[in-house]
């Protein structure tokens, strides 16, 4: 009977697991169809890349989050929404660049490494990189460019999780002539 | 805890992905060039189902029998990983078992009819694995193929 009462969040956590026992099969594929780690890392961000342009529809649908101001904005928005939205878990942002164009997030845990250890011939491999496509394809959608990539990882014997995103430049939205209203 | 959502991108991706590399190799697709696509995103359900089932029934007494086994199939196991439970079971006792699930949660947002019918088998394959890897650590060894007739509801044939 106590059963029934945990069943909503066993559900979710099933999911969860379900998620990452899947991203662990999908990494070890791409392991095993690619010669280097290298080539796994840049297919990992393409993936990521191609889910974050679908994803920051479902996020701006469910989430009631307006147009950012800043990029302050967005890196909250990151941290205190998206992430807990989508991984249950907040990083926190730090380590902003003087310019206020770079900063941190910093994850205590990374739920995508769950029931993962690296052999040690793999210490080119960024295993969660799919992250970094995800939050490049979802921010070019709302008009960003950005460039993410892992400064640390738990997976290589750091004590967090850290992935730093740098703004590149605003994306001109590109209507077709014709659909311009002047 | 992951949401249920990146599951669904995720699962979409990687078919796609299967499918575009081995495109890249080849140029167009033949049947056999599609079997191979199929059991790679077979084989990496089948490695995930055994996890899970491990997870799943840690707790639980073992099953007293193989239909005891099928029911778990059907309504826990397809409740926590699909979102629902399994909404006809049926068998000849002889080991074959139909599982039909009228809205399958990887295929509600492809259609509702007959249109891609000839894609849903792509996005199966992984589905058909999760559940031949589930009954591979539960004991039992099976095929299981999966039938699509009318999106979005599919039937999954269990031989054990």
């Amino acid at each position: 009977m106590s059963r029934q009462s945990n069943r909503t969040t066993d559900n979710k956590k099933m999911n969860s697991e379900l998620f990452t026992l899947t991203y662990g099969a999908l990494v070890t594929q791409l392991c095993k169809d690619y010669e280097n780690d290298e080539e796994v890392n840049k297919q990992l961000d393409k993936m990521g890349y191609n889910i974050g342009v679908r994803l920051i529809e479902d996020f701006l649908a469910r989430s009631s989050v307006g147009r950012c101001q800043d990029f302050r904005e967005t890196a909250d928005v990151i941290a205190k929404v998206a992430f807990k939205m989508y991984l249950g878990v907040t990083p926190s942002v730090t380590n902003w660049s003087p310019a206020g164009d770079e900063f941190s997030l910093v994850l205590e845990s990374n739920p995508l490494v769950d029931f993962v250890e690296l052999p040690d011939n793999h210490n080119v491999l960024i295993y969660s990189n799919l992250l970094c496509g995800v939050l490049r394809g979802a921010l070019e959608m709302v008009q960003m460019a950005v460039d993410v990539r892992f400064a640390q990882d738990t997976l290589r014997g750091d004590n967090v999780t850290e992935i730093r995103m740098k703004f590149i430049k605003r994306i001109e939205e590109n209507l077709p002539y014709h659909i311009r209203f002047f | 805890m992951a949401d249920e959502v990146l599951f669904d991108f995720l699962h979409m991706e990687m078919v796609s992905h299967v499918y575009k590399e081995q495109r890249s190799s080849k140029g167009e697709l033949d049947s056999k060039d599609r079997a191979v696509c199929v059991s790679i995103l077979e084989g990496m359900g089948f490695r995930v189902g055994q996890g899970l089932i491990e997870r799943m029934t840690r707790d639980s007494p073992s099953f007293k029998d193989e239909l005891d086994m099928m029911k778990f199939i059907c309504k826990d196991f397809w409740t926590q990983v699909f979102r629902k439970q399994i909404d006809n079971l049926r068998t000849n006792h002889q080991g074959t078992y139909v599982l039909q699930d009228n809205k399958f949660v990887l295929l509600t947002q492809l259609s509702s009819g007959k249109q891609y019918l000839e894609e849903a088998p792509k996005y199966l394959a992984y589905s058909c694995g999760l559940v031949r890897g589930a009954l591979s650590n539960l004991g039992l060894e099976s095929v299981v193929t999966a039938e699509v007739s009318l999106m979005p509801s599919c039937e999954s044939c269990n031989i054990a």
